[in-house]
């Protein structure tokens, strides 16, 4: 085989990049990556909360702050997508491949997590 | 015939290797033209030194794989009033493969990942048997009724992110193929196959972003393929049988 | 002699990496399973502790009414310990080239702190 001196290999930029499926992997990525950085929090917040109740109605407290809201909002609509998006993944992976309905499929995914994360923002 | 009297367009054109550029070149513009067509033109009429590829030009071998307008596409086959909507064209060579010169990719790597992904058929058969009966109808071949039809033009390789990402990812189309082989009941080579698919650069690196059955020219979905040898490589690891 | 010798270990370290990623993706979305349904309850009970304005009380009382609830918790704590480090593993691998034994060293570190500090936060609730 001829080896070439540093062949140099071209990379694809966003043009390449702009379908459905690609969206929904870098929504469930993202979202994927700010859970599992959130979750040592989370657990410190609440084994410290939690094991004294009144510090827990205090943070409760403070989570009705408007800038804390919008940040659980968030990660409430991290968790719902990732959930959707990765139900929809395991049922391509081991229940059967459509075609024709990964766009379908994908949308309802957004509309979900969409919808649920708005029944958390409006429910207090 | 061109005549001087042709409206051109601007095409730019990949030049070089490792150190190269996009050039410029003003090509005329004329009914139902192809990239390819654009591309033989550059060749034979203003610059002989462009180097490329192309066989059948009617969308049969997939040579003419290039990289247009950001996508991977069989050139023969991309009518450039398609692609061109803002009146221009950019022709790059594929992406993810060693870059020989101007359009033409070093397609080795490519399949060196099809031979370690054991895509070879491995006959069990010898002269003397008869005939395989594969009868059409099963589910084991129906899985497989479009995945045979891939010829190995590396647009779903080039289009894959993960490749991109993962140098060691054996990508779409040497899944696929594996898949195909893993389905095919007159193969033998079964546990071996999908040793070489289940490790760190294998099935389970694919996250079904789906570019490789957006792009594939033959309308194939290697994710579907790719989502087969998963379930088959999940099920051998659980039984002991990895 | 020694070229054989030398094949066989080179197979069986691929072997090796092979049963390594199967059992990985296995374990992915087994956890990814356990994880539908424990955050399909979350989310439920996000909205039922919101919509009746739960206090700190109502929800350690409910956590000691029963085991029902701890072992939710505890299962819950496990699939995330084994589910995030591997989904983590992926992103380091593809977007960071971040992918030796190191990163495994610092992944498994990672899933014991969630094992540990989960399993922490549900005794503290439950005891």
């Amino acid at each position: 085989m001829v080896a070439f001196a540093a062949a140099a290999i071209r990379r694809n930029d966003a043009r390449a990049r702009r379908h459905a499926g690609f969206l929904a992997f870098v929504v469930h990525r993202v979202s994927g990556l700010a859970l599992a950085l959130f979750l040592p929090v989370h657990f410190f917040v609440l084994s410290r909360a939690l094991s004294d109740p009144a510090g827990l109605d205090g943070f409760l407290n403070w989570t009705r702050l408007p800038g804390v809201k919008l940040s659980e909002t968030l990660l409430v609509l991290a968790l719902a997508a990732h959930l959707a998006g990765g139900v929809r993944l395991l049922f391509v992976e081991f229940v059967g491949w459509r075609a024709e309905w990964q766009k379908t499929a994908i949308a309802a995914v957004a509309g979900a997590s969409i919808a649920y994360a708005l029944l958390f923002a409006l429910a207090t | 015939m061109s005549t001087s009297a042709d409206p051109t367009f601007p095409v730019l054109i990949w030049r070089g290797a490792a150190d190269g550029a996009f050039k410029r070149y003003d090509v005329p513009r004329r009914a139902s033209q192809t990239v390819l067509d654009v591309v033989t033109h550059v060749q034979r009429q203003i610059d002989p030194s462009l180097a490329y590829r192309y066989a059948c030009r009617v969308g049969m071998c997939g040579s003419c794989a290039m990289t247009v307008n950001g996508k991977a596409r069989w050139t023969c086959r991309t009518h450039v009033d398609a692609v061109a909507t803002d009146g221009t064209l950019e022709i790059a060579p594929l992406s993810h493969l060693p870059l020989v010169r101007d359009l033409v990719v070093d397609m080795a790597p490519f399949f060196d990942k099809w031979a370690a992904a054991h895509g070879q058929f491995k006959p069990t058969a010898t002269r003397y048997d008869d005939f395989a009966k594969v009868p059409p109808g099963t589910r084991a071949r129906r899985a497989i009724d479009a995945t045979i039809e891939c010829i190995g033009c590396a647009v779903c390789y080039a289009s894959c992110d993960v490749v991109g990402w993962k140098p060691d990812y054996l990508g779409p189309a040497a899944l696929n193929r594996a898949f195909t082989l893993a389905k095919d009941v007159r193969d033998g080579d079964g546990i071996g196959r999908l040793r070489a698919v289940a490790g760190d650069g294998g099935c389970e690196a694919c996250h079904t972003h789906q570019s490789c059955t957006n792009r594939c020219p033959k309308h194939l979905s290697p994710t579907a393929s790719i989502a087969g040898l998963k379930r088959l490589v999940a099920q051998a690891a659980v039984t002991g049988r990895l | 002699m020694e070229a054989s010798v030398a094949r066989d270990i080179g197979v069986d370290d691929a072997l090796r990496g092979a049963r390594y990623a199967a059992w990985r993706f296995v374990l992915q979305r087994a956890s990814a399973a356990v994880l539908a349904f424990c955050v399909l309850v979350h989310l439920a009970t996000i909205i039922y502790a919101m919509r009746h304005g739960l206090t700190a009380q109502a929800i350690v009382a409910r956590m000691h009414a029963s085991l029902v609830w701890p072992a939710f918790y505890a299962l819950f704590v496990v699939a995330c310990a084994i589910h995030a480090p591997l989904g983590l593993r992926a992103i380091a691998d593809e977007w960071l080239a971040f992918r030796c034994r190191a990163a495994d060293v610092v992944l498994a570190a990672f899933a014991l702190v969630l094992l540990g500090g989960g399993l922490y936060a549900v005794i503290s609730l439950a005891a």
